[in-house]
């Protein structure tokens, strides 16, 4: 039953591991603006050739 | 609606995208190649923006700044899609010494990064105006750098409960599951100080919160509702502890952490905040950072409004903000107090007059001599007020602490009861009665219940525009038994004037003549009775208009005055004297009559003031007693009108209302009424735009969901009748539980299991009941 041990012993550790992120995560900043990043990631970069499609202004 | 080519725009920010876009040929939104000269439409007067090639203006604006680059961010109250964000984004292919602009569109901020070699912090602020999204730059942003981080804690204390919760519910599983026996003897000794080690962190971090105020009210000699929380949690460690630690049973570290979860997510569930509303905005934030100053030899020069000094001259152009209280020397004023006061109407100034400062000049630019510090001024004088210097203290009398306190006394009372009874028959028995007493009758459900209830009411008013500045204006707003109105732009619509006429009937002929001569006037009274009469224009000779006074025109041959009563020698009854707002008219010298100008009340206003269940209404006017027949009409006899308000006047009124123990909420829109809203017990902004600049306040209210202002007064007041209701459920739930804990019949898992039940299940009662009862309620 060793085995228990040392999995419970993973487990946390991984858990921690995500607490780790999250507070990470946190502190960078990451959830001061939850709306920006979710509307900049819809543009596109330089676009050497003028795609036709016209954008649905919000 | 915003139209250009034949297209509609939602914004000027939109078209201006398309603008720019149409201009380089480049119709497809997303192929912006090369840097799009900018033509456009240009701002009549760019030369405002010289103060921020000031040093001193700069480093106060700028976040950071090295050898080649610089930060700064600015506050831009136009963006509203999410074109204005990528125009924003792009603004580097608009000036190549951009080399970064980011937006957070929540709070409408946009941070630039640029080369400040090769382009300068006016540049760039120059051409955001250009583009339509002029970032507002005010003495506040110079008082010092603001703290625009927030603050993480509670979330971090949430993500470490969190956590722990988990673990510690995971390794108290072969409990639950009554594998006890054989796992206890293996692993109990590993699983239990495993469970104690995770469970520390949220002992002496996320828990902190709790034990602290609880000490504070100790320290107060007050027992606030955190005291029999920190009672219970504190009786919970040790009892689990102890437990573990002698081997005598698994101890309940999964209830523990469990409870400082929930109630930390209820803490978070309250912490809503609107991120683009600012509730403790001051004159600094509405008044600008410089002023032209007008120097002996004529020559112009920015200087920072804060080093004005009396005997100064200034120069205010077109949609200036007037600084400080000033005489006028040169030119006409017409000055918008909109901001100030509510009224919309330009007020007229002569050479001579002295102007409050707070107003915009609209018009032609005008020169003025300073007679008194900006601090000293007639309107931020207020300021210096004492309300002002106090920090404002929450409450202690919440429902939630009042109730608490009886609980504790209760508590300790059953819990003495239990030890005494069992002592001399079993010793170990009273032990575990007392705690079991002290941990079941831990008030989680209780401390629950309250933030649940007060934030899902803060988020309904927030769906109706009413935007609340903490869930603690929810119990304010409950109490309110008096209600003080600001009249003008509160209980009126600034933007609309009810025009009537009175004296000999014109045939339609002459008021084409009226019209016709009112055609060449760009006073805001002449505009308004020009819009009133139909037809068509025609030609007029001789036109002149006399500054302050009325016009005159030739129009057939009809010789045309119009204007004030001393200006066509109409000798008015002196009571009627006073109204400012009437322009008589006069033709071939025969004065026919005059049209006056009456304020309507915002609809709804009926509605609002009968549905409001308190017992004392009262008006603050600043203006003068001519409406008094109309409000006395609408408002009833018991109500009290005053007139001819000073800001320091209205706050003194309200100060003598709570010498009365009267519990007052302030409904005002204006500058003026800054003061009397920071005094009153709640004080509501009522705003025709929530991203404009509001006076600090408790709540800002959107000025077309007005009407509903007694249903969310009213709705307040149910809130806490919920709050009550979940606090009878959780004692029934608690009075059960003390029973069954004091003749020592639960056993370890039932508790564990009840506790996170009975948290779980006053959430939901306290968010359900909150919906069903806004929708009963129309909200």
């Amino acid at each position: 039953m060793f085995i228990i041990f040392l999995l419970i012993g993973i487990s946390v550790t991984v858990a921690s591991g995500f607490l780790a992120a999250f507070l990470w995560a946190v502190k960078s900043g990451q959830y001061e603006d939850d709306y920006t990043p979710a509307v900049r990631m819809l543009f596109e970069n330089e676009v050497s050739k003028p795609t036709k499609t016209k954008q649905k202004q919000v | 609606m915003i139209v250009a080519n034949d297209k509609t725009f939602c914004c000027t920010g939109c078209k201006n995208v398309y603008e720019l876009l149409e201009e380089n040929n480049l119709c497809t939104y997303y192929s912006l190649d090369s840097t799009p000269g900018i033509t456009g439409n240009q701002p009549a007067n760019e030369a405002r923006f010289a103060y921020l090639d000031d040093e001193g203006v700069e480093a106060q604006l700028l976040n950071f700044k090295n050898d080649s680059i610089a930060k700064v961010t600015f506050y831009a109250p136009q963006m509203h899609c999410s074109s204005c964000i990528w125009l924003l984004e792009n603004l580097f292919k608009l000036n190549p010494g951009i080399s970064e602009s980011t937006v957070n569109f929540l709070r409408k901020e946009i941070s630039v990064t640029f080369f400040h070699q090769k382009t300068t912090l006016r540049e760039v602020v120059t051409l955001l105006a250009r583009i339509g999204y002029e970032p507002s730059i005010t003495l506040a942003d110079t008082d010092g750098k603001k703290e625009t981080k927030k603050n993480y804690s509670l979330i971090y204390k949430l993500g470490i409960a969190g956590f722990s919760f988990g673990n510690v519910m995971l390794l108290a599983f072969p409990d639950y599951l009554s594998l006890g026996e054989e796992v206890q003897r293996d692993f109990g000794k590993f699983f239990g100080y495993l469970s104690i080690l995770l469970s520390l962190p949220v002992l002496f971090y996320s828990a902190r919160g709790f034990f602290e105020s609880a000490w504070a009210g100790i320290q107060q000699r007050m027992v606030n509702i955190d005291l029999p929380i920190a009672t219970g949690l504190l009786a919970l460690f040790i009892t689990s502890t102890y437990q573990i630690i002698s081997a005598t049973g698994p101890g309940y570290l999964d209830s523990f952490t469990g409870l400082v979860f929930f109630m930390l997510i209820g803490k978070y569930f309250q912490q809503k905040t609107y991120d683009t509303l600012s509730f403790d905005r001051d004159y600094t934030s509405y008044f600008p950072v410089s002023v032209t100053v007008l120097k002996e030899n004529g020559e112009e020069e920015s200087v920072a409004v804060r080093n004005l000094k009396v005997g100064d001259r200034i120069r205010i152009r077109n949609q200036e903000l007037i600084p400080a209280d000033a005489m006028l020397l040169r030119g006409t004023a017409m000055v918008d107090y909109s901001f100030v006061s509510g009224e919309s109407e330009l007020v007229e100034k002569v050479v001579g007059e002295v102007i409050y400062a707070g107003g915009r000049q609209a018009g032609e630019s005008i020169e003025l001599e300073v007679v008194k510090e900006v601090s000293q001024g007639y309107l931020t004088q207020l300021w210096n007020n004492s309300v002002f210097s106090k920090n404002e203290e929450q409450s202690m009398e919440t429902y939630a602490n009042v109730a608490g306190k009886w609980f504790i006394i209760v508590t300790l009372l059953v819990a003495a009861g239990a030890l005494i009874y069992w002592v001399p028959r079993d010793t170990s028995m009273a032990m575990r009665a007392f705690t079991s007493v002290l941990i079941i009758a831990c008030p989680c459900a209780l401390s629950l219940s309250t933030p649940f209830v007060h934030g899902n009411t803060l988020r309904i008013f927030g769906k109706h525009k009413f935007f609340l500045k903490n869930t603690g204006v929810v119990e304010t707003l409950a109490k309110i038994d008096t209600v003080v109105f600001d009249k003008t732009g509160t209980l009126t619509e600034p933007s609309a004037a009810e025009l009537s006429y009175s004296g000999k009937i014109l045939t339609p002929e002459q008021e084409q003549s009226l019209k016709s001569v009112l055609r060449h006037s760009t006073h805001p009274l002449s505009q308004r009775i020009f819009q009133a009469i139909a037809g068509e224009a025609q030609e007029v000779h001789g036109f002149e208009e006399f500054a302050g006074k009325g016009l005159v025109g030739e129009v057939n041959g009809h010789f045309i005055r119009l204007g004030s009563a001393s200006y066509l020698g109409v000798k008015a009854d002196t009571s009627q004297d006073t109204l400012k707002t009437r322009v008589y008219v006069s033709i071939d010298g025969v004065v026919y009559g005059y049209y006056t100008f009456q304020n309507v009340y915002r609809s709804g206003l009926q509605d609002v003031l009968q549905g409001l269940e308190v017992g004392r209404v009262a008006v603050l006017s600043g203006d003068n007693n001519h409406e008094e027949a109309r409000l006395r009409e609408l408002l009833g006899q018991e109500a009290e009108l005053n007139f001819n308000q000073s800001p320091v006047q209205k706050l003194e009124y309200i100060k003598e209302l709570k010498n009365q123990n009267r519990h007052v909420l302030m409904v005002g829109d204006g500058l003026n009424d800054a003061g009397a809203l920071k005094q009153s017990d709640a004080g509501i902004a009522l705003t025709n735009s929530v991203t404009n600049f509001s006076p600090s306040c408790d709540a800002i209210l959107d000025a077309t969901a007005f009407n509903k202002l007694s249903k969310f007064i009213g709705f307040s007041k149910k809130s806490m009748n919920i709050i009550l209701a979940s606090f009878a459920v959780s004692l029934v739930y608690n009075v059960v539980g003390l029973t069954m804990a004091v003749q020592g019949i639960f056993t370890p898992i039932v508790s564990a299991i009840l506790m996170p039940i009975s948290s779980v299940s006053v959430i939901v009662f306290a968010t359900l009941s909150v919906r069903y009862a806004a929708k009963k309620a129309g909200l």
